[in-house]
């Protein structure tokens, strides 16, 4: 008999998304346990004590698993059925490489240009945002999905972007990249949000505006203070 | 593919980079032959370099047959997957924790101790505490064992952080502790790295990289 799957993670979550999108690709059945993450469970912290952060897997009794990017390869290597990663190793290699660019050059940066109070400094994190985009558009090129011609890896590596582009870019009021910027990377985060498995464990489009739209205070507040430090 | 001298490996490197390191020993420890280039950061970046690695612009850059592939962990994972004939790095079985502390190691270590060499006053105080917590985490997780690769030994984990003993003297006397004092296991796991050969071979004294870390300081118009 197959050993329980519990996916602990949090609503809205890109990072916990990864992990849902991986898991149903494989065909796994799992138990999603939302957190608040204002008032943090016992179950949370005492699975996750170094990060205290979501989302975390816990596979039968081993030890959890941390990390949204290594819970997918985790999935990837425990579970049987279609390969989310690429098989040969130098495409793995780069598949890994993309997906770190995408998150720490690409999202992160557009993430905080969205909630930043002064002006000068969002200018920066948009340019050095852009600037990565522009490599990131040209890996589409003939392709619908950076995985190909079904979603990958490196799809559900970059959903956060797709959430920045579309619904927080709603949240916030501010479109920072225009109408006829990215047509690739736009394209693709429509059809990646509107992929079958995908949209099955995304919530629809109008409870994400109202969630972020209730957090948009908290989040500005630390952003600006995370801002201040660097 | 074993069939050229080196097998059309080539490392980019620069040789006080714990990233560039970390490659080097994983090289070592796998026997795998390779060229090293190493680059002037200071003397302005070559253009293979810039043509290699685009995206970044930043070593190391392993280039098998050609096709550049970047960042350290990536890199070490490629040589796994890659060269399955040599001495495996990563656990047969699911890799998980030790992805994440590798994963831990590089977002923690080197963030927080540049933090301590580059900035002053309070800054800095918060700087050292996360460090000393991080070391105080590593010490728990290394606890009894001989290295981080538990009973399979020398592995990726402790590649992954071998070199940072290298930087040991430089966050000790930025941050005003010792080593050995607060984390008295990992100071010992660091003393037994430095006696491996694929390490010693690839680290240079901690007394070269403080001096390193003088002259960057100076430069950059800071202490």
């Amino acid at each position: 008999m197959a050993e329980p799957v519990k996916l602990i993670g949090t609503f809205g979550s890109p990072f916990v998304h990864r992990a849902e999108v991986a898991l149903r690709l494989k065909g796994v059945p799992y138990e999603l346990i939302l957190e608040d993450l204002t008032n943090k469970s016992e179950l949370l912290l005492r699975h996750n004590p170094i990060h205290k952060s979501v989302p975390v897997l816990l596979h039968g009794d081993r030890p959890a698993i941390c990390e949204s990017l290594l819970i997918v390869e985790y999935i990837d290597e425990a579970f049987d059925g279609p390969p989310l990663l690429p098989i040969d190793p130098y495409d793995r290699a780069m598949a890994r490489f993309w997906a770190q660019f995408i998150e720490q050059k690409c999202a992160k940066p557009f993430w905080m240009a969205l909630w930043l109070n002064d002006g000068d400094k969002r200018e920066v994190f948009v340019k050095e945002a852009k600037e990565n985009m522009a490599l990131l558009e040209s890996r589409l090129h003939g392709k619908r999905f950076f995985a190909g011609d079904t979603v990958g890896y490196l799809d559900f590596a970059a959903c956060g972007l797709a959430l920045v582009l579309g619904v927080l870019a709603e949240v916030t009021g501010l479109s920072l990249v225009g109408e006829d910027e990215f047509p690739l990377l736009r394209r693709w985060a429509d059809d990646y949000t509107s992929e079958e498995t995908v949209k099955a464990c995304l919530p629809p489009r109008e409870q994400l505006v109202a969630h972020f739209s209730g957090k948009k205070d908290r989040i500005k507040l630390a952003v600006n203070a995370m801002a201040c430090q660097m | 593919m074993v069939g050229e001298k080196n097998d059309g490996l080539l490392l980019l490197d620069f040789w006080v980079s714990p990233f560039g390191q970390r490659c080097r020993i994983a090289l070592a420890e796998k026997g795998l032959p390779y060229k090293h280039v190493e680059e002037d950061l200071f003397g302005g970046k070559i253009d293979f370099l810039l043509r290699s690695n685009p995206v970044h612009k930043k070593i190391p850059v392993l280039l098998h047959d050609g096709k550049p592939i970047n960042e350290s962990l990536v890199i070490l994972q490629y040589l796994d997957e890659a060269f399955l004939g040599t001495p495996s790095f990563l656990p047969v079985d699911p890799h998980a924790y030790t992805r994440f502390w590798a994963d831990y190691i590089d977002k923690k270590v080197f963030d927080f101790g540049t933090r301590l060499w580059k900035l002053k006053g309070e800054p800095q105080m918060q700087a050292r505490a996360e460090m000393l917590q991080i070391l105080r985490t590593l010490e728990v997780e290394i606890g009894k064992k001989e290295f981080f690769g538990g009973e399979h030994g020398f592995r990726f984990v402790d590649a992954t952080f071998a070199l940072a003993t290298a930087w040991f003297e430089t966050f000790e006397s930025s941050g005003e502790f010792s080593v050995a004092e607060v984390v008295p296991s990992l100071a010992v796991w660091a003393a037994r790295c430095g006696e491996r050969e694929s390490v010693a071979k690839s680290l240079y004294s901690p007394e070269k990289v403080y001096d390193f870390i003088g002259r960057l300081r100076k430069k950059l118009g800071i202490g």
